[in-house]
Formats: structure tokens, sequence, C-alpha cells
């Protein structure tokens, strides 16, 4: 069975994301897909369908949706108000989506990018083997008022589960590597560096993430020259003045600014997600602490499907109601849970 | 086509670093220099033909490989011996260009008010405009990488006084076909953007075209020279289609 999305009202940063284009670095296109892939990956587990599905990633705000079909979806990333023809869904689970009903996605509660998963996936036609808008390059674009999306053939027929996601919504610690000019920082600047709370620049967008701090800028010994060289997303980019730049999904893939560090993938989703203002810090791990954080994300993303649990509907059934982590803030307590 | 033979650079190149978790950088040089740029082209022709399981793709930049790689398949000392291993079989500065390389020629424009900022760069280049297009259009220049945005190429290298800063400030927008210069290097835009290189020449070409067959027109290698065109010349290519009036043949 497959069906139409119309978008009835869009939010600003509407686009449709997957796993991105790896393979095209050489031709100058980055890899780009969803801002945060863990949270793609969430919705794969909770609908139970193939990984290379495209999703709705809605940056702060979603919009107002119908389908011409019955659907199934679920909802996750940053936890956004999200009603039924009126009545209120529980993020980060998944639900039917009845042929003609409204659904209705408000602002972002906790964190920047939410996403909207359908049964199936969003079935546009792939661009260089991804349905991923990349606007940087010019693939694909915004979405707006009034367009229809097709979705693919679902498999599937289980709603109602949920999800606890991993928390990386409200800032924290951010593990990053050396990067090639990380040694062209004096030690006290290092050092000054993962001292200080960041807290992301509201002008933040996919490509990256300013990183805003009182006190004196992060800057090299002098003044330096550095050669174009590769750009992998996580890349911290210290511009003239010293402001730091998180580089994120859809970034360049070449720069001549030095960078200071690269963030561990893993942690990537927590810049993304951070909302603005929300406190950030740095810390260098080794080699070797990165390997064991990135094999313990990977079984964490392997694990996911077996984490998920029916949706219990009324909180008076749920003996352990307590050792669920609703993220704190992020539940208004009359919501159907 | 005269090849310009630098010395090798001597020290600690080739370099084997690694940049973040997944990927690791063989640099041939600091600057960027003829040999060093070749190297970087065949030692990536080798990397693709060694077909190593657990990298995922593998990239050039002006004087260096790139790997992307799984370091939880391929651990980072394994990939590092192997590319070392690679390195010591050859000497990877006198290796050939890529096959199949080609002389393109780009109908352009120079200056105008479609390119607005030849007056100035010809300044400070020490050039009169008439000088600096002779200079800019008469003899061809290499792709030396793709980059920065899809099939977008860095070219080069240009005679010494075009060895040219780029602006302070950014242009804001620079479009799409536009040619730009600064420190003896040629961008041509693949899309339009803001910038901080001076906007000399613009062509008529599109250099990525998501729905064609080959969706990125130019190739590491490939030599480009851009010849002079008339306002009139200029607009009847621009509306005959994306290729603006490019022609090339196969350097043997």
């Amino acid at each position: 069975m497959t069906g139409t999305v119309t978008i009835r009202k869009a939010g600003p940063g509407l686009s449709l994301q997957d796993m991105g284009r790896p393979g095209y670095l050489v031709h100058g296109v980055s890899r780009g897909g969803a801002a945060d892939p863990l949270a793609l990956a969430e919705g794969v587990a909770l609908l139970s369908q193939s990984p290379d599905a495209a999703a709705l990633e809605m940056a702060g705000m979603g919009g107002e949706f119908t389908a011409d079909r019955d659907l199934r979806i679920a909802l996750t990333g940053a936890d956004m108000r999200a009603t039924m023809d009126g009545a209120p869904l529980v993020w980060n689970a998944s639900h039917p989506w009845p042929e003609g009903a409204v659904l209705s996605i408000g602002a972002a509660r906790l964190g920047t990018y939410g996403y909207l998963h359908v049964g199936g996936g969003f079935d546009t036609p792939k661009r260089l083997g991804s349905r991923s808008a990349h606007l940087g390059a010019g693939l694909g674009t915004l979405l707006d008022d009034g367009e229809t999306l097709p979705v693919g053939t679902d498999a599937g027929k289980t709603t109602g589960q949920v999800l606890v996601p991993d928390p990386r919504f409200d800032g924290g610690a951010l593990r990053v590597l050396p990067s090639l000019q990380t040694d062209f920082f004096p030690a006290d600047v290092l050092e000054r560096f993962e001292a200080t709370e960041f807290h992301r620049d509201i002008r933040g967008n996919r490509m990256g993430a300013r990183m805003n701090s009182d006190g004196p800028g992060f800057l090299t010994d002098g003044g330096l020259s550095v050669l174009s060289e590769v750009i992998v997303p996580g890349d911290i980019q210290v511009t003239g003045d010293g402001t730091p730049f998180v580089l994120l999904a859809e970034c360049q893939t070449t720069g001549g600014y030095p960078r200071i560090g690269t963030v561990l993938p893993c942690d990537l989703p927590k810049v993304a997600q951070a909302q603005p203002g929300a406190g950030l810090r740095f810390h260098f791990v080794t080699l070797e602490q990165a390997i064991e954080a990135e094999t313990r994300a990977r079984d964490a993303v392997k694990g996911l499907r077996s984490k998920v649990q029916p949706l219990i509907r009324d909180p008076r059934d749920m003996p352990d109601l307590l050792s669920y982590q609703l993220i704190s803030g992020a539940i208004a307590g009359n919501e159907e849970i | 086509m005269a090849q310009v033979i630098d010395t090798p650079p001597a020290g600690d190149w080739p370099r084997i670093r690694t940049v973040g978790f997944d990927g690791m950088l063989v640099s041939f040089g600091e600057t960027l220099n003829e040999p060093a740029n070749r190297a970087a082209l065949a030692f990536r022709a080798a990397v693709e033909r060694a077909g190593w399981n657990g990298v995922e793709e593998s990239a050039t930049s002006l004087v260096s490989c790139f790997l992307r790689f799984d370091p939880l398949y391929l651990g980072h000392d394994t990939l590092r011996t192997d590319l070392e291993t690679l390195l010591a079989e050859r000497n990877w500065y006198d290796a050939d260009l890529p096959q199949g390389r080609r002389l393109w020629r780009i109908p352009t424009i120079w200056g105008t008010d479609l390119a607005p900022q030849l007056e100035e760069a010809a300044h400070q280049a020490g050039l009169s405009v008439k000088d600096a297009i002779q200079s800019l259009s008469s003899e061809p220049v290499r792709v030396q990488t793709i980059g920065f945005a899809p099939g977008q190429p860095y070219l080069g290298e240009l005679p010494s006084c075009w060895d040219i800063p780029r602006q302070q400030d950014l242009s804001a927008r620079i479009p799409e076909g536009a040619l730009a210069v600064a420190i003896r290097q040629f961008v041509l835009f693949s899309v339009t953007t803001p910038t901080g290189w001076r906007h000399v020449g613009q062509t008529a070409i599109r250099l990525f075209r998501p729905e064609s067959e080959t969706p990125f027109v130019l190739r590491p290698g490939d030599e480009v020279i851009f010849p002079p065109v008339s306002r009139e010349e200029f607009e009847n290519i621009r509306s005959s289609g994306p290729d603006g009036g490019a022609s090339f043949e196969v350097i043997r």
C-alpha cells in the first residue's frame, strides 16, 4: 500500500533526509544526510523497517500534514508538541495515521531537529544514490506549503511502540580527537578550550554551528596560513577572530581554517541537537577511548530494536513508571501516555 | 604541453596523519607544488586499485590523498601499515598524471559587468587589463583538485604575478560559472556562493549536473584554457545549454 503525504503548512526548515550520499567526496559533495543520524535509527527501530528509509527532518518546528491513506508514523529527535486531529501524541513513539487525519507538529520543546518517519519511508526519486536534500550542493530544497511526498510500500503493521532516547538534546560534554592543526594552538589555549563552557549560536544550520563563549578567542601562534585540506563532519574550525565552529553533516569538503580538534561521530548529534544557549564542553580523548566510545555507540544502535516497548496507555498501569526516563522538563504531564 | 618539474619536497614527506575518528590523510607536501599534486592523484588511484576492505571512500585534496574507513573493522594501525607499504613501492612524486586526461576550451567573457573584479585583480598583479587577459587566457591550467562544492575545480598554476591574496571581506554572491583568481589559482564556481576570490571572468558552463549520466564534468588532471569571447558570442553560448560552448579533446 502506497500513498501520499501533503504538507498543508510547512515549518521553516523541513527537508527529506536519509543517511546521505557517501562516496562523492572526491567530486566535492559531502555526505550530508540527517543532522541527527541516531534519530533516523530510532525511527527505523520504532517502525521495524529498512535503515535507508528517508524521513522528514524538521528544524525547530514541524508543520501540518495529511495523508491520503492509512499510514504508520514514528516521531523522534527533538521533542515537539504533536497532535493527531487535536489529540496529543507521545514523542519517541509510533502511531497510526488514519487517512485524512490532520497531523500537527509544533515547536521543539527540547532540542533542534525533530523527525517524522512514515512506514515505507518517503519514496522520492534518489539523486546520486540518496533522497537527502543537500542544500549547499543544490540537491533538493526545503519543503513548502502544499507540496506532496510519495510514501513507499509499508511491510509492517505495528504501532503503539515507544523508545527511550539516548539523551542528547540539552548540551553536555563532547569528546574530541586532536586534528591536523591541534598542535598549532599553544598549550594554554588548548587548556582554556577544554575549560570553557560554550553555547551554540542561534544561527546554526545543517552545515555547522558556531560556538559562543565569554572571554577571548582561541588563536593559533602567529599569522597562520593553512593549505586548504579535506574537512570531515565534527571538525572544529577556528576562524580568524578565534571563534570555533563545529562542522555538521552538510559541511563543505575542503577548508583552509585551522582545526583545533574533531568531535567524535557518536557525540555529533549532541551538537546538532543542542538548542541555542545550551552549554557544551569539549574534552580531548585518546584514539583508544574514541574506539571504545564508537564501539559502544554502534552496539547501542544495533540494540535499538530490542529496546522498543509497547506504549502503555494508562500511567496507572505502569508500575515501573519512575524507571522511564521521560526527559526532564519535556513532558507537560497532561499528555496521553 | 610542457610540464614544469619542480624538486620533490624534502624532509619528512610524505606524512600519514589521522583526520578525526575515521579518516586517514597521506600528504605529499606542506605547500602546493606540481609533483606533490601529481603524487596525491597517483597515490589515490593506487588506493582505489588496492580495494582494501574497510576503506569506504577516498579523495584527493591539493597535495594529499584522504581515506575514510571503518576503524571498528579496519584498525588504524593496520591501515597505517598498509599505507606505508604502498608508499614505499615507488617514488610517487614522479608518477604519471591520470590516464584519459582532457584539454577543455571553455569560452569566457573577461571583465565587464559580468566579471567586475578583473581590473582590481590586474592591478594587484601589476598588469594592464589587456595583459591580464592575455596572461590568464593563453595557457592551459590544470585541475589540481575538485572540492568545496560539487564538481568545483581549483586550477593552476598561474604565473607568479598572480600570487595575489584573497580579499579580506567576502563577496556576498559570486554566480555559477564565475572564474575567480587568487594565490596563483583559479576557482571555476559550480554553485552560487559567497567567496573571497576575485571575480575576473564569467563562463556559461554548468559543472554539476545531478540529473545527467555524468553529473561531474571536470576531473583532476584535466587541463582547461579559457579563450576570450565577445559579449554577443557569450549571450549566444549562454542560451545554448549547459555546456556553455565548452569543447574538449583527449590529451595523448
